[in-house]
């Protein structure tokens, strides 16, 4: 297991500073003035230009402006956005409603996924199974966008269910329909997931073996063929995790939800170049870290990684 | 006591079992009749295709995917199986009737530890209760099965076992509710031939010691001979001839029977005899005129082995190997798995380099060719894989297989490769219609035709046959390797043949050299080393052997070839 | 061990009249392949036809608007118009701009079709390169390819193209939006070709052709990659109904094309602030693209089924 924890360690570091590097590179590197560029059509006030200017360290080579960044950001420091604002004052404070958003959404995407995933797969090849893979491929066939903008106008504008906007009350009861369809859009990839997991394990042989112990089907299932299904799907969370982040953005923006989604998506929309690359860098750090994590996770819940010989 | 006063303990008439694919139904076992008598061992044999797995899976109920009973009784002790609700048969199974599977490693769940799952046989059939007493009967049961330490090993994975270990765990799973009838479906085929015997000696002392009736399902003859009392024969869903096992193999009276019989390579010895006098070998003596085809001294392998994350360690596949091979005979490289003969094949073939020592094909240094001298060599040695469903590329037609080492090496141009490819599909007697047809239209035994036939495309003088036969049925081994006997002595072919089954050495070779993790132990020609085993892995091998020390009855080498 | 008590009799069945052929050869009717067996099955499913036919459509769209509508999309927008309902030649209405719903939707085709098929097309080819590397010489190569798709994967293709677009701002053509999406999106197809790859590599057909004497560089053209295709026919489908909605989104996002092209994306986002008064503005390039998506994502699908070779063994 210790192998395993130092190897998956090692690994994320190049991934670290590659991706980084990556994103500061295709900012930086490229021909032209970056500033002027990330400003797009817009034109800033010529002090900020010049307090952006000395953060990037645009006067020196590349390399070392990179290292003045990464610097940074281990210091806490991401840089300042648009309006002026250090950006980590600004995470601090969109954070708590981005988590809380977060952690609704991903409790809806398990609870449908895994209910009727396992039902489906379970119940292979009949109606159930066949009505819940067509809802689901249309549910991702859906962009996320398309997906909150009808349920703005059909839930909250038509049926009055709820609020069409957040605003500044976003407390975890007020954020009920943005975690739904945040929720709703993650769903159907983990649910096939678990479907064909559970089709999966259900072939195996030792699913045989349990019954001819003289088990019976309420032990079997849960034991013996959901006990193996999860973890594949708990693993899968990592790479939806991108998705989710997206998704967030969008949801975030069309629902004025005041998180960290949404100041991106203030600032795309608004074409303010620095915050952006300054948000997208922060959300793939919490990318890296978050596969880190789950991926060590699965090291405990496999027992040939715990108990390698 | 005579048998009408015994009434069997389980009784099968007429069962009926039909697998669903889509509206249509396939019938796969047409009207079975058996009898297991109380203490009696009962062996089904049959090749793949035949049944005998079905009806195992039919008795408890577990038949896999879309089967179904669809006629027939299964009586245990006065109740119809085959009447029974699920309840009813879940108190059945593991407690009147145990079940061990074949494969070890997939019938495990990698994800509870070995003491959870016996214990949860043990806990469901009511044999204890209470955590101090599950768990003391678990360690009693595993110790019975063989494993020692079984106090430790219960908190221990699948993982962490070996291939004969998880046996045992298997073993002890079926026995934990002391069963009146234990299932063994092939419980030792997935094993090493040293490891099968002591494991199935082991189970024969436990079901004799408990009075427990047995049913394995095997596909080797000579095993059933040997382990059972009665011998059932089924070929494509029927039973063909039942009887006393003694009895079946002395006196075989159903044709189908009698070929398997003829076939079977641990029952089929005496027949080399034969064969060694028609080729005027007896000793190795008589071979001092002809060339060696093929030398290899000091044969070393070494492997650098990734041990956890960070150190590696040097790993000898092969160990100071030596051996020559005459031209035009068969030298057998024998060794369970791990002993580095297929190592070596890849070396031989140049497909890998020695770490150190010389392979000489003809005279020539394997080791310091050039690239065009080493591309050239290769035109004079090809291979035969194990794995029939893999040798053959699935994209391309049969003709095209073939015909591919004749335009690698520019033999030729189409038409007479077109040719060529007719005259090779008739040596190994098989259709020209083949030619354009694809493989996963051909069965495993006609796979390995053809992957002959592409090893003869170039008309090598040597083949290498690494497990060429070990994944197929009997009979049809058996055709193959007398269409590979043939070839050799039309051809003048040198054959190097890797194998595990020393059973299939006897029919086959002249030589053999005996390997043992990555050392040669023992070599010389067939006969020495079956009559007069110098070493004692090479007698321990030996002795592992199916049915290799049953006599034979007249009945059996006259039906032979 | 055995016993004279137990069953003593002999049973011997019928033989029948047939000679015990072992092993014969049984040629079916035509020859099968994974490719022709996989289209056999493709097209017996009434859905394949359903979806084909809707993907003509669409494509005809894209090639060739003027057969389903006359309206320029962008030229005839009068503010008069605006929000108006369908009236004849107009079948879908007006937006807020006064812009014919219809003319837009049907010009929409052609540029998700475009970039989402060009962005599929690097995405796939850059893959495809590096998985099948990777996966065929192993060793060093295998790793650092493997770190830098790693390192592209970090980074959420869509989050990589809004860096990209907002840095390109002056320069939002197609092509360039079709290098932010292809360009990250390669990872994920690049590790379903090197896991297929490495399976193949396994096999004893590809040891055999080395052993003819084939150079490792040709046996992985002419035996690794046709077998190992079938996924990348797979991804690349579902990728083109990624990379469309991509492009959707990033337009709704105003990282898309310039403002003057036509795009469903950009007009839901347009439409955005009348939802109230005329959602259908909004609603209809919405079930333009859900359907467009789906389709790809259904074919995609059907063509998992149908090149399965666990589902071929069952046919």
């Amino acid at each position: 297991m210790l192998g395993y924890i130092l190897r998956r360690v090692l690994q994320v570091i190049p991934v670290f500073f590659g991706a980084t590097l990556l994103i500061y590179f295709m900012v930086f590197a490229m021909p032209g003035d970056p500033i002027l560029a990330l400003f797009g059509d817009r034109t800033p006030n010529p002090a900020l230009l010049q307090q952006i200017r000395d953060q990037y360290h645009l006067n020196d080579p590349f390399i070392v402006q990179y290292f003045y960044y990464i610097t940074g950001v281990f210091q806490g420091d991401f840089g300042v956005s648009f309006s002026g604002q250090p950006v980590s004052d600004v995470l601090a404070r969109t954070f708590p409603v981005t988590l809380r958003l977060a952690v609704m959404a991903i409790a809806i995407e398990f609870v449908l996924a895994i209910t009727i995933g396992t039902i489906s797969g379970l119940r292979k090849g009949k109606f159930f199974d066949n009505a819940s893979l067509v809802i689901a491929l249309v549910f991702i066939a859906v962009p996320v966008f398309v997906l909150a903008f009808l349920a703005q106008y059909f839930l909250a504008v038509q049926l009055g269910w709820f609020r069409p906007t957040v605003g500044a009350e976003n407390g975890w009861n007020d954020l009920w329909l943005p975690a739904i369809v945040l929720g709703l859009s993650l769903y159907a990839t983990s649910m096939r997931l678990t479907r064909a997991s559970v089709i999966d394990t259900l072939n195996q042989d030792w699913v045989r073996t349990a019954y001819s112990k003289g088990l019976p089907r309420r032990r079997v299932i849960p034991v013996h063929v959901m006990r193996n299904s999860l973890i594949p799907v708990i693993t899968n969370t990592a790479t939806n995790f991108g998705v989710l982040m997206v998704g967030a953005t969008v949801t975030e923006g069309i629902f004025n939800v005041p998180g960290v989604g949404n100041t991106l998506y203030q600032a795309v929309v608004r074409g303010e170049g620095p915050t952006v690359v300054s948000f997208v860098t922060v959300f793939v750090i919490v990318y890296v870290l978050v596969n880190l994590f789950v991926d060590l996770l699965y090291g405990l819940l496999d027992p040939r990684i715990r108990y390698a010989k | 006591m005579t048998t009408a006063n015994r009434t069997p303990l389980l009784s099968i008439r007429g069962l009926t079992v039909a697998f669903d694919s889509g509206k249509t139904s396939r019938q796969v076992l047409h009207g079975i009749d058996l009898d297991i008598h109380r203490g009696e061992t009962v062996a089904i044999v049959g090749e793949s295709g035949s049944g005998k797995s079905t009806t195992a899976s039919a008795i408890v109920n577990l038949l896999p995917g879309t089967g179904h009973v669809t006629g027939g009784s299964i009586v245990l002790e006065g109740t119809d199986l085959t009447s029974l609700t699920q309840p009813q048969m879940e108190r059945i199974r593991g407690r009147d009737i145990g079940f061990v599977p074949q494969d070890p490693m997939s019938n495990l769940n990698p994800v509870w530890s070995i003491g959870f799952q016996v214990k949860e046989a043990i806990r469901a059939n009511g044999i204890a209760t209470g955590r101090k007493e599950v768990d003391r009967r678990a360690i009693e049961v595993l110790q019975q099965a063989g494993l020692a330490d079984a106090e430790r090993r219960l908190h221990q994975f699948p993982h962490q076992f070996s291939g004969g270990m998880r046996q045992r765990a298997l073993i002890s799973i079926g026995l934990a509710a002391d069963p009146k009838l234990l299932i063994a479906d092939e419980p030792t085929s997935a094993l090493d031939v040293t490891v099968q015997r002591v494991i199935l000696d082991h189970m024969a002392s436990l079901t004799a010691e408990k009075g427990t009736s047995v049913l394995l399902i095997t596909h080797d003859l000579g095993l059933a001979a040997e382990r059972a009392d009665t011998i059932v024969v089924m070929n494509q869903g029927e039973i063909v001839e039942s009887g006393p096992s003694r009895e079946i193999l002395e006196n075989p009276q159903h044709p189908y029977t009698q070929r398997l019989v003829a076939a079977a390579p641990s029952l089929a010895s005496q027949r080399i005899q034969a064969r060694a006098e028609d080729r005027g070998i007896q000793h190795e003596s008589d071979l001092a005129t002809t060339e060696p085809a093929i030398v290899v001294t000091d044969l070393v392998k070494e492997y650098k082995i990734r041990q956890g994350s960070f150190r590696s360690e040097r790993f000898r596949a092969v160990d100071g190997v030596s051996f020559e091979i005459p031209r035009g005979h068969t030298m057998a490289l024998v060794g369970e798995s791990g002993s580095g003969k297929s190592t070596i094949a890849k070396m031989v073939l140049g497909l890998e380099e020695s770490t150190s020592g010389s392979i000489l094909i003809d005279g020539l240094n394997v080791g310091r060719l050039t690239g065009k001298e080493a591309f050239a060599l290769r035109r004079r040695m090809q291979p035969v894989f194990q794995d029939p469903y893999g040798s053959l590329d699935p994209l391309r037609s049969i003709g095209g297989t073939i015909a591919e080492p004749l335009e690698v090496h520019k033999v030729g141009d189409a038409k007479s490769r077109r040719a060529r490819v007719a005259e090779l599909l008739d040596q190994v007697s098989l259709p020209q219609e083949l030619a354009s047809r694809y493989p996963n239209e051909l069965s495993g035994g006609q796979r390995q035709r053809v992957a002959i036939a592409r090893a003869l495309a170039l008309k090598p003088d040597i083949v290498v046959l690494d497990e060429a036969v070990s994944a197929l049925d009997v009979l049809v081994q058996d055709q193959i390797l007398q269409l590979l006997a043939d070839l050799q002595s039309e051809l003048g072919l040198t054959y190097l043949f890797i194998t595990h089954d020393l059973a299939v050495v006897r029919v086959v070779a002249d030589f053999v050299s005996v390997m043992e993790r990555g050392k040669i132990v023992e070599q010389g020609t067939v006969d020495e080393i079956f009559a007069n085993p110098a070493e004692e892995y090479t007698r321990r091998l030996l002795d592992a052997i199916p049915g290799a020390s049953l006599p034979l009855g007249a009945g059996a080498v006259e039906s032979g070839a | 061990m055995p016993s004279d008590q137990l069953s003593a009799t002999h049973f011997v069945a019928p033989v029948k009249n047939t000679e015990i052929t072992v092993d014969a050869v049984r040629i079916d009717a035509k020859p099968s392949n994974l490719w022709r067996d996989a289209w056999r099955d493709i097209r017996s499913r009434p859905t394949f036809w359903v979806t084909a036919v809707v993907v003509f459509v669409i494509v005809l769209m894209a090639v060739w608007p003027t057969l389903f509508t006359q309206v320029p999309p962008n030229n005839n927008c009068l503010l008069a118009n605006s929000n108006g309902g369908p009236t004849s030649g107009h079948p879908l209405g007006f937006t807020f701009q006064g812009c014919d719903i219809w003319s837009r939707l049907v010009w929409g085709a052609r540029t998700s079709l475009m970039v989402g098929f060009l962005a599929t097309l690097i995405g796939t080819v850059i893959g495809v390169v590096m998985g099948a590397l990777a996966g065929f010489y192993g060793g060093w190569l295998d790793s650092v390819l493997s770190r830098l798709g790693d390192i592209f994967f970090a980074i959420p293709y869509i989050l990589a193209a809004i860096v990209v677009m907002s840095v390109f701002s002056q320069n939002r053509t197609p092509l360039v939006l079709a290098f932010a999406i292809g360009g990250f999106a390669w990872a994920s197809t690049a590790r379903v070709i090197r896991a297929e790859v490495l399976r193949v590599r396994q096999a004893d057909f590809v040891t055999a052709s080395r052993a003819i004497g084939l150079s490792r560089f040709r046996t992985l053209l002419t035996h690794v990659m046709p077998n190992a295709m079938a996924p990348v026919i797979v991804v690349a489908t579902l990728t083109l109904g990624a990379a469309i909605s991509a492009e959707a989104t990033l337009s709704f996002l105003g990282v898309g094309l310039g403002s003057s092209t036509m795009s469903w994306g950009l007009d839901i986002s347009q439409a955005q602030s009348s939802l109230r008064v005329a959602p259908m503005a909004l609603i209809y390039p919405s079930i333009a693209l859900t359907v467009t998506v789906l389709a790809f994502i259904i074919l995609g699908e059907l063509l998992r089924d149908a090149l399965d070779p666990k589902a071929r063994a069952r046919r």
